[in-house]
């Protein structure tokens, strides 16, 4: 299994290299554009953007408001937008109720907001199994939450992307709006996950 | 068109595999392809819709096995080839030279290639048309039943919704392009979008519906047809 694992990879990653060296050759693109792309979700965009975003609506309630109401527009005043991103709605998760976001079609994604998603989000399991059994797929993922909670289910086929405004974990009230960036997980804003309770490094 | 890619409600994937670990992008190709992909996204030679329907074409084992990156590929040679930008047969050609460790590459030759392309023959990007104006059928809390409707061609209609029952939860009034025409080049259609809400019991029935959830989806005003009254 793992030998055929090996030969896959070598057998795209030629031919990547094939496709790449002629589309330079014939000029539809140039391979430096190409290392600039990579660099920008390699070190410029990820679950950090989205972290910042959280944590100003924890702290700023008019920031909140305008993000429920228009999630793209919210997060231009902070910088934060780009392609693939066309609109955005912010799921605001109470202690009654929980969201949580896949794609069955593919894998939409908020690139701008979240950077690229994990492997496990793109995978067949999470895609096909998260819309028919959303409480044992978190219980699995280690999110159990009681059936009081109601679950939501976000497929997002469309060109609408989601992203989930987790709750502000309790213990925080002394932290400052970047502090509470920090302790803002990407699983948290897809919805797998709910963030812990703060227990201050000198508790 | 009712392919592997349409997964949700699907049984037999197994646990969700996690490495808390993973870097960005697991492997350099796979970098490579995506970041291409992105670089030409901008130059007018596919639409995303058309990008995404060549990747469900491809065959059930492929789709599985070649991974996220490996879709990405495929649907990118093909558009190259079929649009003469770059051939299948240049590809080839070039695999093999490199798997042979040739010094000298042919280089690619191909008089009548499509490249540059014309402004006319230039594809739009981008999915929302802020220009245009449409009038919602639709309004938030009326029951709408998604369409039973099975196309052999793209659509973004899942099949574990077809003939089912929700309410609309939100209508976002803009103008969008509708994948269904657009990714076969029969025109964008510009319509609203509709969230949906269906319970677990409408989707699964009530032997094996989960507690308490809702699946909330996104479809365009063409997949939907009014129910009843308003509620």
């Amino acid at each position: 299994m793992s030998h055929d694992h090996k030969i896959q990879k070598a057998w795209q990653a030629l031919r990547t290299e094939a496709i790449e060296s002629l589309l330079n050759e014939i000029g539809v693109l140039d391979s430096a554009e190409v290392d600039q792309v990579v660099q920008h979700y390699e070190e410029k965009v990820g679950p950090r953007t989205g972290a910042r975003v959280v944590a100003k609506a924890w702290v700023d309630p008019s920031f909140r408001q305008r993000l429920l109401a228009d999630g793209l527009e919210a997060c231009a005043e902070l910088g934060i937008g780009g392609p693939e991103t066309e609109s955005l709605h912010v799921l605001e998760n109470t202690p009654t109720v929980h969201n949580v976001v896949v794609c069955t079609l593919c894998s939409c994604y908020p690139w701008p907001i979240l950077g690229l998603p994990p492997v496990w989000y793109k995978s067949s399991a999470y895609r096909s199994r998260l819309v028919r059994e959303p409480r044992t797929v978190l219980r699995e993922m280690g999110l159990t939450l009681s059936d009081e909670v109601e679950i939501r289910v976000w497929d997002s086929v469309s060109e609408i992307r989601y992203l989930v405004l987790p709750e502000r974990p309790p213990g925080t009230n002394s932290l400052s709006e970047a502090e509470l960036a920090e302790l803002v997980s990407r699983d948290a804003m897809i919805g797998v996950a709910r963030l812990p309770a703060h227990v201050s490094e000198g508790a | 068109m009712n392919g592997i890619h349409d997964m949700g409600g699907l049984h037999g994937f197994g646990p969700v595999q996690i490495d808390p670990d993973e870097p960005v992008f697991v492997t350099r190709w796979g970098s490579r392809i995506f970041c291409m992909t992105q670089v030409i996204d901008r130059l007018g030679v596919w639409n995303l819709d058309e990008h995404r329907h060549e990747i469900e074409l491809m065959r059930a084992q492929d789709y599985l096995e070649w991974g996220y990156y490996g879709r990405w590929m495929f649907a990118m040679e093909r558009i190259l080839d079929r649009r003469n930008i770059l051939t299948t047969a240049e590809i080839n050609r070039r695999v093999d030279e490199l798997s042979a460790g040739l010094k000298h590459l042919t280089p690619p030759a191909n008089p009548g290639r499509n490249w540059p392309l014309k402004e006319e023959d230039k594809v739009p990007w981008g999915a929302w048309r802020k220009e245009a104006q449409v009038m919602p059928q639709f309004s938030r809390g009326q029951q709408v039943r998604v369409r039973n409707i099975h196309p052999p061609g793209h659509t973004r209609v899942t099949s574990y919704t077809r003939g089912k029952v929700g309410v609309v939860h939100r209508v976002d009034a803009q103008a969008w392009v509708f994948p269904d025409t657009r990714a076969h080049y029969r025109g964008e259609n510009l319509q609203p979008v509709y969230n949906v809400r269906f319970s677990a019991q409408t989707l699964w029935g009530e032997e094996h519906a989960e507690a308490n959830s809702f699946i909330y989806i996104d479809l365009s005003e063409n997949h939907l047809e009014a129910v009843g009254a308003s509620i």
